[in-house]
């Protein structure tokens, strides 16, 4: 049976820890021994058997975001050993395992670094300016009511599936964390074309693109240089064709005129 | 005060009582929705549609979150898909089915007019959800996919890959973030509901901490509605996120609202068992693997330590198969669950410690083909091979039944509106469409009827038949709430014992998933009303909370949350011991036919068990909501 | 113009200005390259080709006036994307370890401020002559050969060349990206186009200081 009896072989690990206090702290990185770990451990229920650790020798826990742990709350999120998510392709934290590690490893554990995500406290990070591009124009607005029936619509299976593919962003702001530009444009690019390869999502396409553009920029985060760091350290797996979407699409809505008022952006 | 539950189901034929109701009810001016305020307290599916609708409609909303962004809510993690009566494959569905399939599911102990509409409104919420763009599955021609979920013979499931609780609340979460960028929504994430606030008997206001300052405030409204899920986590171990918590629901019971069959859990037959000690949730396989999944054990208990490959087909116990012929594999949750127990009893499971079953894929990949399986649950695969390291293409994948939904949750009026005044309650916090156990891909419709198509029409009604005083957080009772939290939070920091806030909570779920778990019996549900008040005893004389309050503390908050699981799994043992029948997911084995099937007692038992709190250390009271079955005939359920 | 000042203003505007001039720039740089293998005919030829060039008159001047703007808009752009990306990221990993960012990606920025020191010198050696020891007005191919029998100007070439090569490389597949031409696709078809280019105009200009230092021109 792989996998379900190596509880014998259990790890001993160094971690070596992002702690800050609050927002303005000063911080810094503090080293913890982490013993007899077990390789079936998810990363998370590592770092809670070292905070019970820590608790009941009188000292704060390590504090981090989590918390579905099934990968799709996009909560969790650290950096692990450099990478965004940790060494694992297509997992986040929650659902990394400590068999991707060995026994006497060194772990550095970081929060997200970027502007626009400034450190609450250890590893937490506040994401909110992804609901602020959100708020950009990341919706299609449909006020409940009675619309259409859903079948009068039909919509190629191709289409829905590439809808599909960039829908599942579960927000966690790897991308950002992987890029070296720190830059939102994987996030941003996601919901751009979720909506824009929909027939629903049309009359606000050429809006929604530049309202959203505009308010990544001003969130603070970087530009994209196609450095193709943040499709790899997504969870989801979402590509960087997105981002030509995205692009294509600015371009198309920066060669129409928008009617006053019609756009809500933040110029 | 005491409760008089009266469900005010509006009078007339089952089929026309919706729309009856919506012409009688009051409607409130466009012009005076914005003086109105209103709180909704989580922004799952029903928080969020519900906030997000009633921004559309003109109101003033205030809508709270614990997590750091409202898309963050446990409704995301669902998998499988949502019902709807659309009959768009011609197979002989519509809403009288839907409604029968979902009263006979919930084994008879839920109100047929709540049921029904609800039947009612899920052909608008696939409408509405297509609309915001939500992805769905569709053929080839274009127009929508459907599956097969437990508990039905008809294909009426709208899915989005694995992923259908995640489109559903990112669509109303769009929804949400567009009236806040509107200003009609006004968002405070980080921040959860210590308490509820009556002004005159009215539901006016909460007291929040801001999760990140440790600032206790207060909030006023004119009503205030609780969207916050289910208690699942009493169970220490469960599907739930694990934030997932009791607290808010808990203290609007703490100032009057009933708390309705708290002993209606549900337990998922397709979760990955537990590997160690160690664990901290329980993760899901959807339903919808039972669609192209054989569930098995050996036949004999000396082979369950046997690699599956070395068991012959013969060898093999095709249990839900051989015991229920009609709807096998399909069979409804809390009948899968409790046939899984009954063969790891046996001595027949297998994986660590005895306590799995194989459910396999052989036969539908030689059938369909390995790529159509992939096509269908790939990403549910690789999930399962991250989690144990094993390939469920090639070795069946283990899975044992863990706690998955709460039925029970305050009590609600047919306008969804709790025996507090103004206090209404959606989704999975309240108590009202499942009866004693939920079909699957049927959370995710009642949370959005509720948010979209329900709370919208009953709350106007509501605020348009009361008068409203202005009130603010100088009010006295706002004054001495906040002083409660205040002094609660002291409290629990001051303690500085010996034991972590997670050992007491693990404690607590290991009591009650032996107690109060898959089967109960009066003298286990005793013990666990002995041992549960002596483990919150320890608790507030012996749990260590380090930090501070004016900070960010997760410690505190887990402490808060798990206090109240101490409180509120005793009113469910109470509930498990009073309802001596065995029906949907609460099975008593003193209750069984000879077969093991569930006994139900509809001639003493066919009402709903809603609780009132009668103050510390009194024991609570219990009111009993008679269930009328005027339009289905309440059979013993059978799916053989 | 508020719609232009808005797209200028965006990162994504700055980076399709980029792509443009860089696209108008890898042609200029594919035209040279082709006229310099005129080096490979004879001195005859080279001094024709010059001559022609610079028979055109007033369309030279137009051809300079805008390879210098499209030079001026991609830099200006480049700086103020790089202080917009380092802004980004005010407090640095401890501890970050790239997982696919190519070399060429890595070392846009440093191999762009290397051929812009490059140009200058460059304008300043064969254009002007101000850098080169015995300048010729009329014999270009004269001023190459004498240009490069110095093996540090040989050197500085040819490490010139490698990251225009570089740069080109990276510069070429995030251009077309960044206007967003392609269709999509598993293997994206502009990484072997960039590959080609890269190559071709990197070993069309390497070939010639080369060929000096070893006597092959001479």
């Amino acid at each position: 049976m792989s996998g379900t009896s190596s509880a014998a072989k259990s790890m001993n690990l160094t971690l070596h820890v992002w702690r800050q206090a609050a927002a303005h702290a000063p911080g810094g990185i503090v080293d913890y021994p982490a013993n007899d770990i077990s390789p079936d451990m998810s990363f998370l229920e590592m770092l809670d058997v070292v905070n019970e650790r820590l608790t009941e020798g009188g000292q704060e826990p390590i504090a981090f975001d989590h918390d579905c742990r099934e990968g799709i709350c996009g909560s969790c999120g650290v950096m692990i050993n450099g990478a965004a998510h940790g060494p694992m392709k297509a997992t986040t934290a929650c659902q990394l395992h400590m068999r991707s590690f060995s026994d006497g490893d060194e772990i550095w554990i970081e929060p997200w670094r970027a502007k626009a995500f400034p450190v609450v406290k250890d590893l937490i990070v506040n994401r909110s300016a992804f609901d602020r591009i959100i708020q950009a124009g990341g919706y299609i607005s449909a006020p409940t009511g009675t619309p259409q029936d859903a079948n009068a619509l039909p919509i190629r299976k191709p289409d829905a599936d590439l809808a599909m593919d960039n829908a599942a962003c579960i927000g966690c702001g790897a991308c950002v964390a992987a890029c070296p530009n720190a830059s939102a444009s994987l996030f941003t690019a996601a919901k751009i074309t979720h909506l824009a390869v929909l027939p629903q999502g049309q009359p606000e396409r050429s809006t929604r693109a530049r309202s959203m553009v505009e308010t990544m920029d001003l969130e603070g985060f970087g530009g994209c240089t196609l450095f193709g760091e943040c499709q790899v350290a997504c969870p989801k797996e979402i590509s960087i064709d997105a981002i030509m979407q995205m692009n294509r699409d600015y371009i198309m809505a920066s060669a129409t005129k928008v009617e006053l008022g019609e756009w809500a952006g933040s110029a | 005060m005491t409760i008089t539950l009266d469900a005010k189901i509006p009078a007339g034929p089952l089929a026309g009582k919706w729309d009856k109701h919506q012409f009688d009810m009051k409607l409130v001016n466009p012009v005076n929705k914005r003086k109105f305020h209103l709180i909704v307290v989580g922004s799952g599916l029903a928080g969020a549609s519900a906030a997000a609708t009633l921004s559309e409609l003109g109101y003033n909303v205030s809508c709270f979150c614990y997590q750091d962004s409202p898309r963050r809510a446990h409704s995301i993690a669902a998998q499988g898909g949502i019902n709807a009566a659309k009959n768009y494959r011609n197979d002989g569905d519509s809403v009288q089915r839907l409604f029968y399939d979902t009263i006979k599911g919930g084994d008879f102990r839920a109100r047929e007019a709540n049921v029904y509409r609800l039947a009612q409104v899920s052909v608008d919420i696939i409408d509405q959800c297509v609309a915001q763009g939500v992805p769905f599955a569709r053929e080839y021609g274009g127009l929508l996919a459907n599956r097969s979920f437990g508990g039905a013979q008809v294909s009426r499931t709208f899915y989005a890959r694995g992923q259908t609780g995640q489109q559903l609340l990112i669509g109303a979460y769009q929804a949400l973030e567009k009236e806040i960028a509107g200003g009609g929504v006004t968002m405070y994430e980080r921040h959860e509901m210590l308490e509820l606030v009556l002004v005159d008997g009215k539901a006016r206001g909460i007291v929040v901490r801001d999760m990140v300052s440790g600032e206790i405030e207060s909030h006023t409204a004119d009503a205030v509605i609780l969207a916050t899920g289910g208690y699942g986590n009493v169970f220490y171990l469960s599907t739930n996120a694990k934030g997932c918590n009791v607290t808010a629901t808990w203290r609007a019971h703490k100032k009057g609202a009933a708390f309705a069959n708290p002993c209606f859990t549900q337990i998922h037959p397709t979760c990955i068992p537990v590997a160690g000690g160690y664990q901290s949730k329980l993760t899901l396989m959807s339903e919808s693997l039972r669609n192209d999944g054989r569930v098995w054990v050996p036949k004999r208990a000396e082979d369950s330590t046997k690699e599956p490959s070395q068991i012959a087909e013969e060898d093999r116990d095709y249990y839900l198969e051989r015991k229920y012929p009609s709807y096998g594999n399909l069979s409804p949750r809390d009948i899968a669950s409790r046939a899984a127990k009954e063969a790891c009893d046996d001595g027949r499971g297998v994986g660590p410690g005895g306590l799995g079953v194989y459910l396999d894929f052989a036969d539908a990949i030689s059938r369909l083909g390995r790529p159509m399986i992939e096509e269908r649950y790939g990403n549910l695969f690789e999930m399962y091979q991250r989690i144990t390291d094993e390939d469920p293409y090639t070795r069946p994948m283990r899975i044992y039944p863990a706690v998955h939904y709460t039925m029970g949750g305050l009590w609600v009026d047919y306008n969804l509106m709790s025996s507090i005044d103004g206090l209404h309650v959606l989704g999975e916090a309240n108590f009202s469409d499942h009866g004693a156990n939920r079909l699957g891909a049927s959370a995710l419709m009642q949370g959005l009827a509720d948010g979209y198509f329900v709370i919208p029409y009953t709350i106007g009604h509501y605020l348009a038949s009361n008068k409203f005083e202005p009130v603010t957080t100088a009010h006295p009772a706002f004054v001495a709430a906040n002083a409660a939290v205040e002094e609660r939070t002291r409290r629990l920091l001051s303690i500085n014992g010996t034991r972590t806030v997670d050992s007491f909570h693990r404690e607590l779920g290991r009591i009650m998933w032996d107690k109060c778990g898959m089967a109960r019996d009066a003298a286990g549900l005793q013990q666990a009303l002995e041992l549960i008040p002596k483990l919150r005893e320890e608790f507030w004389r012996n749990v260590k909370v380090p930090g501070i309050g004016a900070e960010l503390n997760q410690s505190l908050e887990k402490a808060g949350r798990v206090a109240d699981f101490l409180e509120f799994g005793e009113l469910m043992c109470l509930d498990a011991l009073q309802r001596e029948e065995s029906c949907g997911g609460h099975f008593r084995t003193e209750y069984q036919t000879a077969d093991g099937e569930a006994m139900r007692n509809d001639e003493q038992f066919a009402y709903v068990a809603a609780w009132e709190y009668a103050g510390e250390g009194q024991p609570p009271i219990l009111h009993k909501e008679p269930l009328a079955f005027e339009n289905v005939h309440l059979s013993t359920r059978s799916y053989k | 113009m508020r719609r232009l000042l808005l797209f200028w203003g965006s990162t994504v505007g700055k980076k399709v200005v980029m792509a443009v001039t860089g696209i108008v720039l890898v042609g200029f740089v594919i035209g040279h390259m082709l006229g310099n293998l005129q080096m490979f005919r004879d001195a005859e030829a080279m001094n024709n080709y010059a001559a022609f060039l610079k028979s055109t008159g007033g369309l030279l001047w137009v051809a300079r006036a805008g390879l210098l703007t499209a030079a001026v808009l991609h830099i200006i752009a480049a700086v103020q994307l790089t202080l917009i990306n380092r802004a980004a990221r005010p407090t640095a990993y401890v501890r970050r370890d790239p997982q696919v960012a190519t070399f060429a990606s890595r070392t846009l920025r440093w191999g762009g401020v290397i051929l812009a020191v490059f140009i200058v010198y460059h304008l300043g050696h064969f254009t002007t002559g101000t850098f080169h020891p015995a300048f010729s007005h009329r014999d270009v191919y004269g001023n190459v050969i004498i240009g490069f029998r110095s093996v540090w100007v040989a050197l500085f070439y040819v490490i010139a060349m490698a990251s225009l090569g570089l740069h080109l490389f990276h510069g070429v597949w995030a251009g077309v990206r960044t206007l967003g031409l392609q269709q999509r696709s598993e293997v994206p078809i502009q990484r072997t186009v960039a590959l080609w280019v890269a190559i071709v105009v990197w070993a069309g200009f390497t070939m010639i200081p080369v060929a000096v230092l070893l006597g092959v021109l001479n």
